[in-house]
């Protein structure tokens, strides 16, 4: 498993709300549609500009406040191909890893990379390359999330435990 | 070396002897949704199964935008209903004076038990530790997972004490001694922890304040907060208990803890937590002055009758200088308030009561904001944008700090008119 992408960059302590606004948690209900909304209060050019396979870069706790899950739903719906940052707030960690969507800590890859650089990851190995040549090592994902990524997230891999597929 | 709440309740849940650290798989003793119920209810379908594991164990809760102010949201309820309906779900709490803001309803109706195992599609679901419980929040997704398989898994946390204890001087209160632990640790230093609560103080306080404790253990990154089940709680729930499976379990006296934080209330003065962070910590001293546009009092944080009381204590026989928004946390307090004559100070006041729920608290309605405006509110968010519109400004503050400004239309020390 291996993703590709442009840098978006931000610092500590992005919370829930300004990810995906929670005037929108009743009202926009599709998942293909949340995309439009994500970081809708942090930077306004991401929803617009992001394609898919693109790497957020964050400080600490990326992702505290509120438990809900279109947090990372609206990344999946733009194809974010990971998160990577200094640390995490559990729900959001927990509702990532559910949605498909990896998150990596690596508090030294996001002293180092800049935004805009192009980055790659491979959760095999656990390395992250920048275009410019840096390379970085994150502990490789614990093989119960792996799980549950490969299978693309919480509710197929459910399926697949209860044979229901 | 001794067990911390946390490895006891989760041991005693996985039915082996646990450590932090160890990941164990538990089957929740209830599982609460709020409005969320019908998205995770979309969710279950897509996993297959036909009926929920155990319908007795889930409770919903109508809560975040109620009655509904659109037709999505009124589309949205009548999914639950007709969920709830077919999974023969009796622990339902629809639009109706049985009802209230979830986390209300679930610790006055006695679902919140000591000793219990407890999500919540919410993360302020930590809540429930005031009685006892091991409570987190977890997302829809999981929830849904949870409803079809009757098991979810954890990370038994590493656990941080917090030992308070002394007597608050006069207009301070529990609000205000979590708005300094916050700032003095900030949004992550609970991070992943089960946030414990002891001392003599934590003994004083009230069941309600108690819970304004550990509602806020989610804005630390706490994974769960709570305060020992003693007898207050007891008697609470001896006519209300909705399981039999509860049991007092508290930490011992050598466990482990990764840090241990100790405050002394009367060290302790009104705060507020600034724009647009929950731990940009500030004394009301500091902030005196600053413009209000509105004030709200409610909110699964500070929406009981000891905070309407506070309130109304500071605003009897005058009047608001800005429009001040009053939400009970639920019918139960709204009744009450009625029946010790607050609503009429509030009235009186010029304060406006809505129905008990969430209100604008996440921006959904009854109160949002336009741009420049800055609130005042006993919540327990002011991220930019929370309450509908990201030009505006939230100052948390106790419901004693929001009555004072209120009369102003500034922040203002409610020591100063008490």
């Amino acid at each position: 498993m291996k993703v590709s992408g442009k840098v978006w960059k931000y610092g500590d302590d992005v919370n829930t709300d300004v990810i995906f606004p929670g005037k929108y948690t009743y009202t926009v209900l599709d998942p293909a549609e949340m995309g439009k909304y994500a970081l809708e209060d942090l930077d306004p050019r991401f929803a617009k500009e992001a394609q898919p396979g693109d790497v957020i870069v964050a400080g600490k706790n990326w992702g505290c406040g509120s438990s809900r899950e279109q947090a990372a739903t609206c990344l999946t719906s733009l194809k974010i191909g990971a998160v990577v940052a200094k640390s995490f707030a559990r729900i959001f960690y927990r509702n990532a890893i559910n949605q498909g969507l990896p998150v990596i800590q690596s508090p030294k890859a996001v002293e180092a990379i800049e935004a805009g650089e192009t980055i790659e990851i491979d959760f095999e190995q656990g390395t992250i390359r920048t275009d410019s040549g840096k390379e970085f090592t994150f502990a490789p994902i614990p093989e119960y999330v792996r799980g549950i990524l490969k299978d693309g997230g919480l509710v197929e891999h459910v399926k697949k435990s209860l044979g229901l597929e | 070396m001794g067990k911390t709440f946390a490895e006891k309740v989760l041991g005693k849940a996985a039915g082996m002897d646990v450590s932090a650290g160890q990941i164990v798989t538990v089957a929740p003793h209830f599982c609460m949704s709020h409005d969320n119920a019908a998205p995770i209810a979309k969710i279950f379908g897509e996993i297959g199964v036909k009926k929920v594991w155990d319908a007795s164990r889930l409770v919903f809760i109508l809560d975040h935008a109620i009655p509904a102010p659109t037709d999505k949201h009124a589309q949205n309820h009548k999914v639950i209903r007709e969920f709830v309906e077919e999974q023969g779900i009796s622990n339902f709490y629809d639009v109706t004076s049985e009802g209230g803001v979830c986390h209300q309803v679930m610790c006055e109706k006695g679902f919140a038990l000591p000793g219990l195992v407890m999500v919540g599609s919410d993360s302020h679901t930590c809540t429930y530790g005031a009685f006892g419980a091991f409570s987190t929040g977890i997302g829809r997704t999981e929830m849904a997972a949870t409803w079809a398989t009757g098991q979810i898994w954890f990370k038994v946390p590493d656990s941080l004490k917090i030992v308070v204890k002394g007597e608050f001087r006069k207009g301070v209160s529990a609000k205000d001694l979590i708005l300094k632990i916050m700032g003095d640790i900030k949004s992550d230093g609970a991070d992943y922890m089960s946030v414990e609560f002891h001392g003599p103080a934590i003994e004083n306080m009230s069941l309600a304040s108690r819970m304004t404790l550990c509602n806020l253990g989610i804005e630390m990154g706490a994974k769960n907060a709570v305060c020992p089940p003693d007898e207050k709680v007891m008697q609470f729930i001896s006519d209300k208990a909705k399981s039999s499976e509860w049991e007092a379990i508290w930490s011992d006296d050598d466990a482990y803890y990764e840090k241990v934080l100790e405050y002394d209330l009367s060290d302790i003065e009104p705060g507020v937590a600034k724009p647009h962070t929950v731990d940009n910590y500030a004394t009301v001293a500091e902030s005196k002055g600053i413009g209000i546009e509105q004030a709200f009092i409610g909110t699964c944080t500070n929406g009981r009758i000891e905070d309407l009381e506070e309130a109304a204590s500071i605003l009897k026989g005058k009047k608001v200088a800005v429009r001040t928004i009053v939400i009970p946390a639920s019918w139960e307090v709204y009744r009450e308030a009625m029946k010790k004559g607050i609503m009429d100070v509030l009235l009186d006041a010029g304060c406006v009561i809505g129905n008990p729920g969430c209100g604008p608290c996440m921006g959904n309605h009854e109160g949002i904001l336009a741009p420049g405006e800055t609130c005042i509110s006993t919540a327990n968010r002011n991220f930019k944008g929370r309450m509908g519109n990201k030009e505006s400004f939230i100052y948390l503050a106790s419901p004693a700090t929001v009555a004072a400004s209120a009369l102003k239309g500034e922040i203002s020390d409610p020591r100063e008119v008490l």
